[in-house]
């Protein structure tokens, strides 16, 4: 009798593949990441200081740099909690009421993820410009929204208004309303069961949210570009980056851009970091 | 009767639902609401020539197609950096696994500076390619560059959880029952994670469709050659023809919407087959 030769002849386990394959995959893998995410990542900062950091420096300190900077801090610091206090609100009233309508609701939050940028800022100019619904009435009470900052700042709430929301309403989908429903039997009144109860448990979920929101609302370039007028000096970061590009000052571009990507940078990190603290179940959603 | 208790339970029923229809319909619903409406006020000529010129047809057939072509890319690659992220272990794996993220952390605009410029005649990587004849930046296939670049954490970061849940007694099924990895792949592995990498496709393709910032760089953005739809909306814009950019921003709408409804079916079936598992 042969002793069973195939059982010892496989050495691995059965669930993995050999040796060869999985590096050759890893290599692969490693080689697409490269061209994709870290060759760019390290032509940003290579183009940012092309000129030594002398030109760097003047650059970032230039007064349309540093206007650009506060522009932006401000439309993300508009857009930003308001969203998140949207968010807060869509969740807290889809995860624990039902009423009829809930599905058409939450697929209706999800619209701005799937409209191009430039069609959503063309929206608002539609609404604000001079034969739009409120153009006229804006124009009657010099109220400049279109080519001006109001326009920015509506602009951008549109493009991350389902970010908080998106994360929140399943989170709190998935905790239910047992908890909240003890506070309030224990005698808690309405906003101390939000405090107390609600908010400690969805706080990494929250922040996760708040974390992307504000990475678009920086990042927000195609919206913003139809809305506001082009104008020197009124321009946020990304439409700086922009109008230096088309000014033939590169270097320059970069400069700026080398600040958002160092942004970005940071964001990627807590948002890791957020990852790890929270549950990793319903934090790791589907990214949008 | 059951809606009655839980409002005596829990409070904030109206006022948060109420807050949240305000907010949607103040930022979303009337302006998207403000394109319908004005589209009412053009002629069927116009609406007709705005969406079906030789120059849109261009458009749509470059948009489309370098769409479709990035996402399928990423759907490949998206899958392999998935597999390799779950299944094996090597050095500096969780900083790739952060890294993945960067397209969307990234805003567009310097995506699309830094890809033009690597992509060049003279840039890191457009050097050693333009030998061979072949040009990226300011052409069709940049297009397709920035799309690959924009799609590319969709298929992994839907693949991933799956590959995470998956069951290894399954495998060892397959294997045990005489198939080999190859097989075990294609025959069971694959058609369990499919619902999850079709959804990262359609993800990345809607995505790639609006797409803006990044393409307006890298590509020359001439008609009929490498003008994608959004950046034909834009042209027009500036030269204040809105009822063409009107009749064009609907029919990508309503493309959008098609596409919002068809990844949330996909998004549904592919929890209910994960379930199933």
């Amino acid at each position: 009798m042969t002793p069973a030769p195939s059982i010892r002849a496989v050495p691995r386990r059965a669930t993995t593949e050999p040796a060869l394959v999985r590096w050759l995959l890893i290599a692969v893998a490693l080689v697409f990441m490269a061209l994709f995410l870290v060759i760019p990542l390290v032509a940003v900062f290579a183009q940012a200081f092309s000129k030594g950091i002398g030109y760097y420096v003047h650059t970032l300190a230039s007064p349309n740099s540093l206007n650009s900077i506060k522009l932006t801090c401000i439309a993300a610091g508009i857009s930003v909690p308001l969203n998140c206090i949207f968010g807060i609100a869509a969740a807290w009233a889809i995860a624990k009421f039902d009423f009829f309508g809930k599905n058409i609701l939450t697929t209706l939050i999800d619209i701005p993820f799937c409209v191009s940028p430039v069609i959503a800022g063309f929206l608002y100019v539609l609404v604000f410009g001079r034969r739009g619904w409120l153009g006229p009435w804006c124009a009657d009470h010099g109220f400049q929204v279109l080519f001006a900052m109001p326009g920015i700042v509506l602009a951008t709430m549109f493009v991350t208004f389902p970010f908080v929301a998106r994360e929140l309403i399943p989170l709190m989908q998935s905790q239910g309303r047992s908890a909240e429903e003890a506070a309030r039997t224990l005698g808690a009144r309405g906003w101390q069961t939000f405090w107390r109860v609600t908010l400690p448990n969805i706080k990494w979920g929250l922040l996760y949210g708040v974390i992307l929101c504000n990475a678009r609302a920086i990042g927000e370039f195609g919206a913003v570009s139809v809305v506001s007028g082009h104008i020197e000096g009124a321009n946020t970061m990304t439409l700086h980056v922009e109008a230096l590009y088309d000014n033939y000052d590169q270097t320059g571009a970069f400069a700026v851009a080398s600040v958002m990507t160092l942004l970005a940078l940071m964001t990627i990190g807590l948002k890791e970091w957020v990852e790890r603290k929270g549950t990793a179940a319903s934090t790791k959603g589907i990214p949008s | 009767m059951s809606l009655m208790r839980q409002r005596k339970v829990l409070p904030g029923f109206r006022l948060t639902l109420g807050f949240t229809l305000l907010y949607l319909g103040l930022v979303v619903l009337v302006p998207l609401a403000a394109a319908f409406a004005r589209l009412g006020g053009l002629t069927w000529e116009q609406f007709w020539h705005a969406v079906a010129s030789p120059v849109t047809l261009a458009a749509y057939r470059l948009s489309f197609g370098a769409s479709f072509f990035a996402a399928l890319v990423n759907s490949v690659f998206g899958l392999l950096v998935a597999w390799v992220l779950v299944r094996y272990d090597f050095w500096g794996k969780r900083l790739m696994d952060a890294l993945v993220d960067l397209p969307f952390a990234l805003p567009t605009a310097v995506a699309g500076i830094t890809l033009a410029a690597l992509y060049s005649q003279n840039g890191w990587i457009g050097r050693w390619l333009s030998p061979f004849g072949m040009k990226i930046s300011y052409t069709s296939l940049g297009v397709f560059v920035a799309l690959t670049f924009i799609g590319l954490p969709f298929v992994v970061r839907t693949v991933q959880p799956v590959l995470e849940d998956f069951d290894f007694e399954i495998e060892e099924a397959a294997a045990s029952l005489g198939a080999n990895r190859f097989k075990t792949f294609f025959r069971v592995i694959l058609p369990m994670i499919f619902p999850a990498l079709l959804t990262g496709f359609a993800l990345a393709f809607a995505r790639a469709l609006g797409e803006y910032g990044s393409v307006v760089f890298i590509s020359s953005n001439i008609p009929f050659h490498t003008q994608i739809v959004p950046v034909l909306i834009m042209s027009k814009l500036e030269q204040f023809d809105y009822a063409g950019a009107t009749a064009l921003a609907v029919v990508m709408l309503a493309v959008s919407f098609a596409l919002l409804l068809a990844i949330n079916a996909l998004q549904s079936w592919s929890v209910r087959h994960r379930q199933q598992l």
